[in-house]
């Protein structure tokens, strides 16, 4: 029931994105007017999914990455993954220029997995009686992997393309140039045939062997979803913060963290806010832009605080 | 039968335990008791493979731990790790038919959500079914793992320190409910304890253990002995027979 309202919502949302834009566009037009329906295939629509796969697949991929760092605080983006994923596609660039885009991905796709298993084994020996640590330690460890990708970008002569993958935002998402964020939607989606295992995961590793769980698997199988979702994104649209942070938190408050029952929830809350992020983005200085990362930015921070202070005291 | 065999196990260089002989047959209740630091918990751990076997051998029927599958390992023998803290948040109903993962591997039947049912009602905690686990006393929660570890029905069952957290009627509630799994139940109970007196009064057998070594292994009358206090304990203790059980006066 309630997942057929934020179906309904979502939907919602995804008309009014596609009708909202510099050029003025009716539900007619797109029928009779040959330019309005190219408008609308070419611009508007990969628009929309784009902000769709995105947001949906950063939220699963966050509250997965939760799960493996036995933390609720940790997010890829801002914990390595995504910095770790600008760096693989900033190397690409700059060792291979000429190589094709599937293999840039695919070293993107792999630094970010690099990124992501330093992250774990960092935080790994962290005593669970300290949940803060984790999130610092995450930050300081993303941070100097950003310092890194600033190093490199700068030495390479490559600042103005950093930013491209650094703040996320969907001005430049046309037909043919967002295509690679269904992967990362593959992805996520993948993850759902593992979601119970995860979720037995999350009960510790003790409990999670006696299950008959090959825990390591599970690890590499939700870390590898984790890489290519936030790989994909950092490349195609760049890095969205907060995503993979709040919504899982939000919807863990509410209804729990029984994955099976719950990613679906999270998949359509991460859809919903990512859409709802860009069109505010379109509409709050027409016919100027704010980029999506900087509306979720300001949203996903102060949803976050509200979290931390409404904070029960067993969470 | 749990048959243990030579095992030894050093964490760091430190032995934890030392030439550990031990057959667990099917049926009834063991208790494994001895001070602090005797390597209970660790001989458990290692019946239940979570920790890796150096010397020695352990097999739990036919099964031989280190080489048999884990998926195969849990549909015969379950256990309550010690202080099983989860963070999850999860609804008791929920955790319980985790327990029935290693059946249903991730797709849940009728039967599973039957015996789930019965778990809950076993437990008296049907009421609490769909309570976060966060949001019940320590009790209920230590209660709703070992259910979680029932379910899993197996013959074997492994706990590790249960009546931590317990008041006294949950911790009797918990043993006869041990007992009674064990009597009509048919199933085989090892269980980590630190108080003698429900060791003495629930288990037909105590196992005794003091620095990695087993030093006591029989019936609780015939173990359980002043002697024993002073020597493994180093406790000035009187052992008084009630209903022909020991009792450990405190």
């Amino acid at each position: 029931m309630r997942l057929w309202l934020g179906l309904v919502g979502v939907l919602l949302l995804a008309v009014i994105s596609l009708f909202i834009g510099v050029i003025p566009l009716s539900p007619r037009d797109v029928f009779t007017d040959p330019e309005a329906t190219r408008l609308m295939l070419t611009s508007r629509l990969p628009r929309t999914l784009a902000a769709l796969l995105a947001g949906a697949a950063l939220a699963i991929t966050g509250q997965i990455m939760q799960v493996l760092a036995r933390n609720r605080f940790v997010e890829p983006m801002t914990a390595g993954a995504g910095q770790s994923a600008a760096l693989g596609v900033l190397l690409a660039t700059l060792l291979i220029p000429g190589a094709p885009v599937w293999i840039k991905m695919c070293l993107a796709a792999a630094t970010t997995l690099a990124g992501s298993v330093g992250l774990l084994v960092l935080i790994r020996p962290l005593p669970p009686t300290q949940p803060l640590l984790v999130p610092l330690v995450a930050l300081i460890y993303g941070g100097l992997i950003g310092a890194a990708v600033n190093f490199v970008a700068y030495q390479g002569d490559m600042m103005q393309y950093l930013q491209v993958w650094l703040t996320g935002e969907l001005s430049g998402v046309l037909k043919g140039r967002y295509e690679l964020l269904w992967i990362a939607g593959v992805a996520a989606a993948a993850t759902w045939f593992i979601a119970g295992r995860i979720t037995l995961l999350n009960l510790g590793d003790d409990v999670a062997r006696s299950l008959g769980i090959n825990v390591r698997n599970v690890t590499a199988a939700g870390l590898l979803a984790v890489s290519v979702v936030t790989a994909m994104v950092v490349v195609t649209l760049g890095a969205i913060p907060f995503v993979g942070l709040v919504v899982p938190n939000l919807v863990s408050r509410r209804m729990g963290d029984n994955l099976p029952r719950t990613l679906p929830f999270t998949a359509l809350i991460g859809a919903g806010l990512v859409l709802a992020a860009d069109i505010c983005g379109r509409t709050i200085r027409a016919p100027f832009e704010v980029p999506v990362a900087a509306v979720i930015g300001v949203v996903g921070a102060v949803l976050f605080l509200i979290l931390l202070y409404r904070e029960p005291r067993h969470g | 039968m749990i048959s243990i065999r030579g095992v030894k196990h050093s964490i760091q260089g430190k032995p934890i335990l030392q030439d550990i002989n031990l057959d667990l047959p099917r049926g009834g209740v063991t208790a494994l008791i001895g001070p602090n630091g005797a390597g209970k918990s660790t001989l458990l751990s290692l019946i239940a493979r979570l920790q890796p076997l150096g010397t020695g051998t352990i097999r739990v029927d036919a099964l031989q731990i280190g080489s048999c599958s884990d998926a195969a390992l849990a549909r015969v023998l379950a256990i309550m790790p010690q202080s099983a803290q989860i963070s999850a948040r999860l609804r008791v109903g929920e955790a319980v038919m985790m327990g029935r993962y290693p059946w249903h591997r991730g797709r849940p039947g009728k039967r599973d959500g039957e015996i789930v049912e019965e778990t809950l009602r076993l437990f008296s905690l049907t009421s609490l079914a769909d309570r976060f686990l966060d949001e019940i006393s320590g009790g209920q929660r230590q209660r709703a793992m070992v259910a979680m570890a029932y379910a899993q029905e197996t013959d074997y069952l492994l706990l590790d320190e249960p009546l931590n957290n317990l008041d006294i009627a949950a911790s009797r509630h918990l043993m006869r409910l041990l007992r009674q799994m064990a009597d009509t139940g048919r199933k085989s109970i090892v269980i980590v304890l630190h108080d003698i007196n429900y060791a003495a009064a629930f288990a037909d057998r105590v196992v005794v253990m003091r620095e990695g070594r087993i030093v006591a292994d029989g019936a609780p009358g015939a173990v359980i002995t002043p002697a024993l206090m002073a020597d493994v304990f180093e406790t000035d203790a009187k052992v008084h027979l009630v209903d022909d059980r020991p009792v450990v006066l405190v």
